[in-house]
């Protein structure tokens, strides 16, 4: 029997290991999935490279482990969001590293490692700063940039639904990252607000088969 | 005497070259008035690059869902008709020139049609780009919306840009609030101008040569 469904935060996030890279759903408030990510402070793994859209806010969720001194590197396309003084402050001391990425570049990077291939070519960025020591083809009679997949050791989802095989709704414009992500990481840990019987989500519409999933865990909206 | 339009007065001149049934993307900052100003008449679906089309304007007080934000962050609204998809379906549609136009802010552009508008400081503060380049480079067509000079009176529009590219050779038209000019092959071309500005004095705070249309119409203050 199938069953990914777990009965703790704790369980949730148990056996992420120091190094790990985690990939963190959301784009400023929205879709973040906050109670797994403090579930991984909790934990205490370290030395953690985060690839999210924004770089935290505030004393929350991203921003916390980032002032808990557990990120080394943040890969992200926004780091400077209103409140990001956390992420700002250790930038400054030269405590945190930055790889900038454009955001269709961040997400397409992450969909190419869940979908097994080795990069892809891509106008964006071409002829700026975040093109250097990249390689360059002109296809079309375009530059397009050379960009390599951006795998997981770990994806953090908030959804909304999910049943014990782990298909998966979301609510809204908190889908945003999830869905890529729950492809390009080895472990992939959903929070959602509710559970539902196996066969109560339409499957014309579900968005994360559960292939993609490893654990779900019910997090009270 | 230099009399600029208002920020209002710009955006009415660029919705009126939104034609109905547009898929459009409107940038953060003064794009966004745009979406305001936008007539009745028309029927645009928004998009916005964290996962709607068909993006509708600010919800009532008290009716904010922190899950329905635009790509500034802040709450809107979904029209009938909209869809909520993920963040590289997102990008598919703008990368893959599915939208129609997009309308950026812009720091300077280049006679060229290069468009900076992502960093002007890379010491002191982190740099962010967020969707800039993407937008830039996907739409079919990319429409510049800012003032014509800096605040303390520099010229965007240039020869080349002095700050880091968001993408080379993109923007097809600009609109300030002195002109709309075209980046044609042979640089900027003026369009219209404001009412009572001279073709010398809008020349003096262009930093790029200017050619002028044989039909340079006045602009619309209002």
């Amino acid at each position: 029997m199938i069953d990914k469904r777990v009965g703790s935060l704790a369980d949730a996030v148990a056996g992420i290991s120091d190094g790990a890279t985690v990939l963190v759903g959301g784009f400023g408030d929205s879709g973040v999935p906050v109670e797994l990510v403090h579930a991984l402070l909790d934990q205490g793994a370290r030395d953690l490279t985060v690839v999210t859209n924004n770089a935290g806010a505030g004393e929350s969720d991203v921003a916390a482990l980032i002032r808990e001194r557990r990120v080394r590197r943040i890969v992200c396309s926004y780091p400077r969001s209103m409140g990001s003084i956390w992420f700002e402050e250790l930038w400054r001391a030269g405590e945190i590293g930055l790889e900038l990425v454009p955001q269709g570049t961040l997400s397409e990077r992450m969909r190419a490692a869940g979908a097994g291939l080795g990069g892809f070519f891509t106008p964006t960025g071409a002829d700026t700063l975040l093109a250097e020591g990249k390689e360059v083809r002109t296809i079309g009679g375009r530059p397009h940039v050379f960009e390599h997949p951006l795998p997981g050791d770990v994806a953090l989802v908030k959804a909304h639904r999910a049943d014990r095989w782990g298909n998966l709704v979301y609510r809204k414009a908190a889908r945003n990252y999830g869905p890529t992500m729950a492809t390009a990481a080895t472990l992939t840990v959903v929070q959602v607000e509710e559970f539902v019987e196996l066969g109560d989500l339409d499957p014309e519409t579900v968005v994360t088969p559960g292939i993609f999933v490893d654990r779900v865990v019910q997090v009270a909206a | 005497m230099i009399d600029p339009l208002s920020d209002v007065a710009v955006a009415r001149r660029v919705a009126r070259d939104i034609p109905d049934g547009a898929y459009v993307n409107l940038g953060i900052g003064m794009p966004i008035l745009v979406g305001d100003v936008v007539g009745p008449d028309k029927e645009i679906v928004y998009h916005s690059e964290n996962g709607i089309l068909g993006m509708g304007p600010a919800p009532a007080p008290g009716e904010e869902d922190r899950e329905l934000i635009n790509a500034g962050k802040q709450p809107v609204t979904l029209l009938p008709g909209g869809s909520y998809f993920h963040h590289t379906d997102a990008f598919v549609m703008m990368r893959g020139g599915h939208i129609d136009i997009s309308v950026l802010g812009a720091f300077q552009v280049s006679e060229g049609g290069d468009l900076a508008n992502w960093i002007t400081d890379v010491a002191t503060m982190p740099p962010a780009v967020g969707g800039a380049m993407d937008l830039a480079v996907g739409a079919r067509r990319v429409l510049v919306m800012t003032t014509h000079t800096t605040r303390d009176g520099r010229p965007k529009l240039l020869p080349r840009c002095t700050y880091p590219l968001t993408a080379a050779g993109v923007v097809d038209r600009v609109y300030t609030d002195l002109a709309v000019l075209d980046v044609g092959p042979g640089g900027f071309v003026v369009r219209e101008m404001a009412p009572g500005l001279t073709r010398a004095e809008l020349q003096s705070v262009t930093a790029a040569r200017l050619t002028f249309a044989d039909d340079v119409v006045e602009l619309d203050p209002h």
